[in-house]
């Protein structure tokens, strides 16, 4: 198949999937089989696009113009490839494990909350493979628009009120500010809004005042990001059900937040501009703030999801700040934290479901010596709590490095002791939550029997022990990924991926 | 599509199309006061839209493919600057097929309504009433004679009065809104007449090319200026141009819930139509003083009108006078657009003129069905109705999104287009004000959906009533006119785009 015909199929086949679903919704293991057999052929597609990107083709998809000059367009490059590729296969995961936990938990309207779940996957997508922001925005509302019905999915006044938070705050967020910048973008470049390798707005001439603002506008206005302080939206979004904060709050909608900021950066405005552009560091102040302000605040959470949302806000801001150094080894850090998070935060949300479905328990202070109960979950935690901390061997470890790497090539001090406190605060937050678990104080009580009598389904435990091995095998295939990374972040890159392997 | 269309039409359509398309309807009216029953009265208003609708695709296909992008027709052959002219470029060929569409589907679906609304005796006599509207409307839109165009203007706005007092008997506050709406739109109309008087008496033409032509040598004279002034108010009240809108807001709550929406999506912009044409080819946007008419009075009347007007929309219960005030503001964004001077300003103008037309006339038509089944208008009353009219409140919300801006509606397009042309001209503080009235839409919609798709009923009687089907198909189309045309614009934005060009067009008229 040519690539343009792959790229057009990652497209429809979610939508395919959707209304395949809607189909069969009177059916739920024939509902289910669609989901699975076209998750699996939306990897496998995606997959053979990785291959072709991998191989130095940029493929392209041209579909037509909104408007003159406003072409809704599609252009592959390793760090849209690799949103795509995280993105379409955790999904095939958070399937498997959604059948466990929404038929353990009895929810109700599970084809829509599966519909809206393949839409929201074609948003991600679209947003992944955009050749322009023009694309990308109209791809990154799709993505808001269909998880409002997810992130509400309860109807009671609490996931109402959640959700309504959730919708405002993101498209708020983007219709005020990220559609200004589209829109002066489009003036200052000359009527043209296509992601430039080196930067669109490279060669335009704008005083560093504009670019300041603009930047600004740009880092407020993708709300998606979470950078404080339009992050608010995240902890009440956790009213969702836990497959959907695992997928789309932890790897799908932030992710495609940080993504675009990370394309903004690579492509719009490029290392130059970016350079030059004071408020730049205004930016990663902010980010920086968001790093420890987020993590001080999860510590003070003793809901267990409520925790890990402020943990992402958190880890996001690594995203923003590797962005914001503008050079290679700030962009390959702030990739990979992608990737690596992606799959940690992923684990940890799908631990945090398998023990609400066995037990009903959403605090961390009840769950001391629940591990004894529940050994594989608590492990595939702890797994997960490690990579995020940044402890080798596990996935978390390089982004870290990286970001430290570009930060001191970049005489940013203060950037690499943010990073090695927001790690301390990291251990602080996280590692109690398994080790108390699995090895309680004497004198804890027994923990109380499970609300299922028998404990945790299947799927809620397998699939976070999937996503845990995944963060082992992360960490030791980041040379192949920096690799490919590499024509989209910069060429000093080659260096330091060959410097930085052990 | 155009040239199948050319090819299909007859040599004396091709050739006549001008005036019938405005005489066919004008004509077919007082024969419907004679027409005994309502519903044959229906039907042949049904078939003169759609006759004029026709005529208004042939005369876009002969402008798109005249050399000049002119089509001139001279009324009874007398020569040019003597007799009356029907002249139609991109500009007017643009609002034509607007009123023709919105006609033809207003009628379509007017039917239900009328029988709700308009006493038995009555029914034939409003269609009569409405042919002539909409006859008038045309003739505004498609003649190139300055008294011409007061003649036309009378005669859609008398008829106006008419079918707005016609609500009275759904609400009696239908009749002082009518009165009201006839003082202001005399006074209006009498202001456009004295300024054409002034522009007679410097110039001593009433054609608009010879207007035009002559008054480059005229640019100081006070008459002129005068005569701009006049001119400019009298279009502007019509307009509904902020501070003159106050007819506005009761003429569309009160009046018959066809006649709101048939009003809504052509009336101010016929109106809005006509001052574009008086500030882009008869005067031209060179004149010193019509430069600083744009920046002293338009620009900040337009950035009045969709700020205040906005918050007055957030602050009505009264679901139809959210819509009226939202009107204004939107009259706003066009008269922002317009103000900028630019090609792109205008034709973003123009193009969200095409997309509110499509929006407010799928709003008021959702509305329309409300009344119908569930006879009232408030918040109060729109309170669970998604449930109970799905349909009809999923084509409501449709038209709400593309109305606050949303990407993928055909409003997030022409909002896109104007931002584009505001940063053209630097004026980023305007882009901030227009998202900040969009975030105001927000609410005021926010508010109407919420009430439908989340509380429940007040009155659990309420069961499944969904408007009848006569109803639903046009809003429908109208509903998906709103999605289609905010993934694919070409359509409207080239129509908006030649029409602004043909604005600026030495060749539109001389």
């Amino acid at each position: 198949m040519s690539p343009e015909t792959l790229i057009a199929a990652a497209l429809v086949l979610p939508l395919i999937i959707a209304a395949g679903i809607a189909v069969t919704g009177w059916q739920p293991n024939l509902r289910e089989g669609v989901t699975f057999t076209g998750a699996g052929l939306l990897f496998a597609v995606v997959i053979l696009l990785t291959m072709h990107v991998a191989g130095g083709e940029r493929p392209e998809l041209y579909i037509g113009e909104a408007a003159p000059g406003l072409a809704i367009a599609f252009k592959l490059e390793p760090l849209g490839m690799l949103f795509a590729f995280v993105a379409s296969g955790l999904w095939i995961v958070n399937s498997f494990y959604s059948v466990g936990y929404m038929r353990g938990n009895r929810e109700r309207n599970q084809t829509r909350f599966y519909i809206c779940f393949a839409i929201a996957i074609f948003g991600a997508l679209g947003v992944a493979m955009s050749a322009n922001l023009f694309t990308l925005f109209i791809f990154y509302e799709v993505l808001t628009l269909s998880t409002y019905p997810l992130v509400a999915h309860k109807g009671d006044a609490a996931a109402k009120r959640g959700g309504r938070i959730y919708m405002l705050t993101l498209m708020g967020t983007s219709i005020g500010l990220l559609l200004p910048a589209v829109m002066w973008t489009w003036v200052l470049a000359g009527q043209n809004l296509d992601f430039v390798q080196g930067g669109l707005l490279a060669h335009a001439d704008i005083s560093p005042v504009v670019a300041s603002a603009l930047l600004i506008l740009f880092a407020f206005g993708v709300g998606k990001a979470a950078l404080m302080p339009v992050h608010f939206w995240l902890p009440n979004a956790m009213v969702a059900p836990t497959p959907v904060s695992a997928l789309l709050h932890a790897v799908a909608v932030v992710k495609a937040g940080v993504f675009t900021i990370m394309k903004i950066a690579i492509f719009i405005f490029g290392p130059d501009l970016l350079e030059a552009t004071p408020s730049r560091e205004f930016i990663l102040w902010v980010a920086c703030f968001t790093m420890v302000v987020g993590s001080l605040i999860a510590m003070t959470k003793d809901n267990l999801k409520a925790r890990l949302a402020y943990s992402t806000i958190a880890q996001l801001s690594y995203v923003v700040a590797g962005a914001m150094l503008a050079d290679p080894a700030g962009w390959l850090g702030g990739s990979l934290q992608i990737a690596a998070h992606a799959v940690g935060k992923m684990t940890l949300f799908m631990c945090a479901g398998a023990i609400y479905v066995a037990t009903g328990l959403t605090n961390i202070s009840d769950m001391k010596g629940l591990g004894r109960k529940m050994p594989l979950v608590f492990i595939a935690f702890l797994i997960g709590s490690m990579s995020i901390i940044g402890l080798p061997p596990f996935a978390g470890a390089w982004p870290k490095y990286e970001l430290m790497q570009g930060a001191i090539d970049h005489g940013n001090v203060y950037l690499s002791i943010v990073l090695i406190g927001s790690s301390l605060l990291n251990i602080a937050y996280l590692l109690p939550i398994p080790l108390l678990a699995l090895m309680p104080p004497p004198g804890t009580k027994e923990p109380k029997p499970f609300k299922r009598p028998d404990g945790a389904p299947m799927p809620t435990v397998v699939a976070p022990l999937i996503t845990a091995a995944l963060c082992i095998i992360l960490f030791f295939a980041i040379g192949p990924v920096s690799k490919f990374l590499a024509p989209t972040v910069g060429d000093r890159v080659e260096y330091i991926a060959e410097g930085g392997q052990p | 599509m155009i040239d199948a269309i050319l090819n299909a039409a007859p040599a004396w359509a091709l050739t006549h199309a001008a005036p019938l398309l405005v005489m066919v309807p004008l004509f077919l009216a007082p024969m419907l006061a004679l027409v005994p029953s309502g519903r044959i009265a229906w039907l042949i208003a049904v078939i003169a839209t759609a006759v004029s609708f026709c005529f208004s695709l042939v005369l876009l296909g002969l402008v798109q493919t005249s050399p000049i992008g002119v089509v001139s027709y001279e009324i009874g052959r007398w020569p040019v600057p003597i007799g009356i002219e029907f002249r139609v470029d991109a500009l007017n060929a643009m609002i034509l097929l607007l009123v023709t569409v919105i006609g033809l589907l207003a009628s379509v679906f007017s039917w239900p309504t009328v029988v709700a609304e308009i006493p038995k005796p009555k029914r034939a006599l409003f269609y009569s009433a409405f042919l002539v509207c909409f006859a008038g409307l045309n003739g505004v839109a498609i003649t190139g004679d300055a008294f011409n165009l007061f003649v036309f203007l009378e005669i859609s706005s008398i008829s106006t009065y008419v079918l707005v007092a016609l609500g009275a008997g759904r609400d009696r506050r239908a009749l002082p809104a009518a009165f009201n709406y006839l003082i202001m739109g005399t006074i209006g109309a009498s202001f456009y007449i004295v300024g054409i008087g002034f522009l007679y008496a410097a110039t001593g033409t009433l054609n608009m090319g010879d207007i035009a032509s002559r008054l480059p040598e005229l640019a100081g004279h006070r008459s002129v200026q005068a005569g701009f002034a006049f001119i400019l108010v009298g279009l502007g009240l019509k307009a509904a141009m902020w501070p003159l809108h106050q007819w506005l807001p009761n003429a569309y709550s009160y009046s018959p819930s066809f006649v709101t929406m048939f009003l809504s999506a052509t009336a101010t912009k016929v109106a809005l139509y006509a001052l574009i044409r008086f500030l882009f080819t008869v005067f031209r946007p060179d004149f010193a003083f019509e430069l600083s008419a744009f920046t002293g009075i338009l620009m900040p009347l337009g950035i009045a009108a969709m700020l205040i007007c906005s918050f007055q929309a957030v602050f009505q219960t009264d679901v139809r006078r959210i819509l009226a005030y939202s009107s204004v503001a939107q009259v706003g964004y066009m008269i922002l657009g317009v103000s900028l001077g630019t090609t792109e300003g205008l034709s973003a103008g123009l193009f969200h003129l095409l997309n509110h037309a499509m929006m407010k006339g799928a709003l008021f038509m959702a509305v329309a069905g409300v009344v119908l089944t569930y006879q009232g208008t408030t918040i109060r009353d729109f309170a669970g109705l998604g449930r109970s009219a799905p349909w009809t409140m999923t084509a409501f919300a449709i038209a709400g999104l593309s109305l606050i801006g949303v990407p993928l509606t055909a409003g997030f397009q022409s909002k896109l287009q104007l931002g584009f042309a505001l940063f053209d001209q630097g004026l980023w503080w305007a882009v901030g004000l227009l998202v900040f009235s969009s975030i105001l839409a927000v609410i005021y919609i926010g508010r109407v959906l919420e009430a439908v798709f989340f509380q429940p009923p007040v009155n659990p009687r309420k069961t499944r009533k969904e408007a009848p089907v006569l109803l639903l198909v046009p809003l429908w189309i109208l509903a998906l006119a709103n999605i289609y045309f905010g993934i694919a614009a070409d359509v409207p934005f080239n129509l908006a785009r030649d029409a602004a060009a043909a604005a600026f067009g030495v060749e539109a008229f001389r």
